[in-house]
């Protein structure tokens, strides 16, 4: 019976909308403006990706120059400005890491420069042979961000005890070594990756305006989202919290022996994921064509809000959420968990915001699968 | 009334229509596994897998390794038997048979069109596709040049079926009302060339989803009637090609085109038959007339039984409280065609009951993208997962499990809601055909049909 209303109810509403379309006369809709895809490939290329590159470049060679100074006169002065060159660097870095496209994901430099929890055992073994080739997948979990936080804060409880391992151990030598060689290596591949940006892959990305699976802005969505989903979502919070476990694993926090950095990294990587789906620049002012803007022209405004509004405002919920955390979320772990919990929840419901309603509107599928449809 | 039906039973006609069919379909279905092979399917689909989601009472068709391929080789033969009309009966058998068994593995991969080539092979089984124009005419040095009326019209009928109650499925208020979910699929279609500014068009979501109804509709009619049989058949050449260019959908369109043309005269199909015996130096076997009869009499029986089901199966749905496109219960074999944009999100949480203790799962060590993305948007996928999972952690040592889930879904274009109980612990629920009662409301009601 209800059906049959159903069907009655349609009849009705055909009826009803043909006897009106005649009166609202459906012309300057101003939907004959195609959105400009390539305009907003270009603002993200020109005006987020490469900008923050070129940052974090700067920002790994000074953190191989840090290295440098240390390997050749390791003492507490130069130790404390490597440290700091390591936490500077590892703040640009939040800003490049959800970009693995082009070079980036062929080199897998999300995965080499910050693989975490690092593999202690693993350092030290290189270390002791001297043997080690750190482009072998086996070595990604013993370099990057993760390894350089062991080596300048865990070797010992104190400054001159760390210095022990780089002038008086036995092996000192190959500490230094393996220090330099994981700088270099970092330097060298953020060069490689902004290199290939500013010689052709920029062209390349920018025309690549295809509404296939390997269209640009097909690729960098799904990459963008996987960053959030995986590397944001999970890794800085969900994991560490116990969310994928029986208990909970302090142990895989993000800079974890440096310890006090953990909320500030989320925050760094909170803020430039928001800023990416907003189009705005890099380090200066304005913004242009992005995510929002492409929502907004779909028009996909629901229950009252528009669907950009209601991400920035769970992006802004998450923010509020995360700053009344612990510096340290081990220490957070340890006196309240419940807190962390609830920052992976107003994380969670923008996965779910960008992951289903925002790939929906603007069409494009999760994790292309190579199928035919119905 | 009994006395005509017996009379149209009796009635027979060319069988030139029946045999350019029979050729056709096996060629389609030859490319459409070798395609399928050629593509890494078989692996990525069926081989790469550690777990299928099976079709309810089916759990024991499963892949059996590397012996799949055996399964789509033997598929792909009995295709190439059938275009030839080499042993045709058996040909057809083990057609269905193997097309059946490969389509029952997994129902992730479950496709209408899969459906439809199941369903035609069926009914071919009774049908005399050997008579004319094939090996077995060639080996027994006999050919039959008519068959009975009534095997020509089961195909016209099947193929009716499915465009009328495609068309059908379309009169909801999402489809006409809202021009969902065209509006989200054919603005993305930016880079067509030509076409491209158009799909942007508020007016062209609209002109699309009503033609497409229209069409569906009508299509059937336009083709049995006479007068309107070309014109039929360039909308569906038409109709086909624009959804093959807009949508990745395979071989399909092609097949349906291909299909389409037994509607036409007996004079049009031995024109292609006197083509082909000229292009391949065929030598015709007979010009006698020879009537081609089955002689299995439950034949007709079956074939009438198949079709009452076919008719009635796709109103099942109307059993089910809910709204239909949110629970898919009685979605599927029932000719629902490209009417959902769907996305959903599902996280899984398995709580040792006696410690209290939980962990969410992480979906990507257990299934591919492909399976995760379905089960994500289906309550009965979900519900066959979760006792997997169960079945996996008990293994694992972990002891009086339960587990539940946090989804969510959007549907055409309305906000993602919450789609599945999250207190529902779904080892409690079975598998069965009865309403799931675990699905949340859509709170939205899409009029119509």
């Amino acid at each position: 019976m209800k059906k049959i209303h159903s069907v009655l109810t349609l009849v009705a509403l055909v009826g009803f909308m043909s006897c009106t379309s005649d009166s609202s006369d459906d012309t300057g809709q101003g939907q004959t403006d195609q959105f400009d895809r390539e305009a907003m490939l270009v603002n993200w290329a020109d005006n987020i990706i490469i900008p923050s590159y070129e940052a974090f470049d700067a920002e790994a060679k000074a953190l191989k120059a840090a290295a440098d100074a240390f390997v050749a006169t390791p003492d507490a002065n130069t130790l404390n400005d490597l440290r700091t060159a390591w936490e500077s660097a590892y703040f640009s870095f939040q800003n490049v890491e959800m970009f693995d496209i082009g070079k980036a994901e062929e080199v897998r430099f999300s995965y080499r420069l910050n693989t975490y929890p690092t593999n202690a055992a693993e350092i030290t073994s290189s270390i002791e042979s001297g043997n080690y080739d750190l482009a072998l997948p086996s070595m990604v979990d013993a370099q990057g961000f993760p390894a350089l936080d062991y080596l300048l804060f865990e070797l010992g409880d104190s400054d001159s005890e760390v210095l022990d391992f780089y002038t008086t151990d036995a092996n000192a030598e190959n500490y230094k070594t393996y220090l330099s060689d994981l700088t270099a290596s970092m330097a060298d591949l953020t060069t490689t990756i902004l290199a290939d940006w500013k010689n052709s892959f920029r062209g390349s990305f920018v025309s690549n305006t295809s509404s296939s699976a390997s269209g640009s802005v097909d690729k960098l969505a799904n990459d963008y989202i996987f960053y959030y989903e995986k590397l944001l979502r999970a890794g800085k919070v969900g994991i560490p919290a116990g969310i994928f476990s029986n208990e909970v694993l302090p142990e895989k926090v993000e800079a974890y022996y440096k310890e006090d950095l953990s909320k500030d990294l989320l925050l760094e990587a909170l803020t430039a994921t928001q800023n990416f789906f907003n189009g705005k620049a890099f380090n200066k002012s304005g913004s242009g064509a992005s995510f929002k803007a492409y929502l907004d022209y779909l028009n996909t405004i629901k229950n009252g809000s528009d669907l950009s509004g209601l991400i920035n405002g769970q992006f802004d919920a998450a923010r509020e959420q995360a700053n009344a955390l612990n510096d340290s979320f081990v220490v957070q772990i340890e006196t309240n968990n419940d807190a962390l919990l609830e920052t992976y929840n107003e994380l969670q419901r923008n996965t779910i915001l960008m992951k289903i309603d925002m790939l929906q509107a603007l069409d494009i599928n999760v994790d292309y699968v190579d199928a035919d449809g119905d | 009334m009994h006395s005509s039906i017996s009379k149209y039973l009796n009635q027979n006609t060319e069988a030139a229509p029946l045999a350019v069919f029979r050729i056709l379909f096996g060629l389609m279905m030859l490319l459409s596994i070798i395609r399928f092979w050629a593509n890494g399917w078989i692996k990525k689909l069926y081989l790469d897998p550690d777990f299928h989601f099976t079709y309810y009472g089916f759990s024991w068709v499963q892949p059996l390794g590397n012996f799949t391929y055996v399964i789509f080789a033997l598929c792909a033969l009995a295709a190439l038997g059938i275009a030839l009309g080499y042993r045709y009966r058996w040909s057809v058998l083990v057609f269905f048979l193997s097309f059946t068994y490969i389509e029952l593995m997994d129902k992730t991969t479950y496709l209408n069109h899969y459906y439809f080539i199941t369903c035609l092979s069926f009914l071919m089984l009774f049908l005399e596709g050997g008579a004319y124009f094939s090996l077995d005419a060639y080996r027994k040095k006999q050919a039959f040049n008519l068959v009975p009326k009534w095997n020509i019209d089961s195909i016209k009928l099947l193929l009716g079926i499915v465009y009328f109650y495609a068309g059908l499925a379309k009169l909801n208020s999402d489809w006409l009302l809202r021009a969902m979910p065209l509006k989200i699929w054919l603005p993305s279609k930016y880079d067509l060339p030509f076409l491209g500014n158009l799909m942007q068009q508020e007016w062209v979501h609209y002109s699309f989803s009503w033609f497409g109804a229209i069409y569906d509709l009508s299509i059937p009619f336009l083709l049995l009637y006479k007068p309107t049989r070309k014109l039929g058949f360039i909308l569906v050449v038409i109709f086909h090609v624009l959804t093959r260019v807009l949508f990745p959908i395979g071989m399909f369109p092609y097949i349906m085109i291909v299909s389409a043309l037994i509607f036409f005269d007996a004079g049009f199909h031995k024109k292609i038959i006197a083509l082909l015996g000229k292009t391949f130096r065929i030598k015709s076997v007979t010009s006698k007339t020879l009537i081609s009869k089955t002689s299995w009499r439950p034949a007709l029986f079956v074939v009438g039984l198949f079709f009452i089901i076919q008719l009635l199966l796709p109103w099942r749905y109307l059993l089910y409280p809910g709204e239909l496109f949110w629970t898919e219960e009685g979605y599927r074999f029932s000719w629902r065609v490209m009417l959902m944009e769907k996305a959903g999100y599902a996280q899984f949480k398995v709580v040792d009951q006696e410690t209290g203790k939980n962990f969410y799962v992480d979906n990507s060590d257990f299934l591919t993208p492909f399976q995760e993305k379905q089960m994500s948007t289906q309550p009965d996928f979900m519900l066959e997962y979760a006792q997997y999972l169960a079945t996996h952690f008990t293994a694992q040592g972990h002891k009086n499990l339960a587990v539940y889930v946090e989804s969510y879904a959007a549907l055409n274009g309305r906000l993602s809601r919450p789609f599945i109980d999250p207190n529902v612990n779904l080892l409690k629920e079975s598998r069965s055909l009865k309403p799931k009662t675990f699905i949340l409301p859509l709170d939205d009601t899409i009029q119509g049909l």
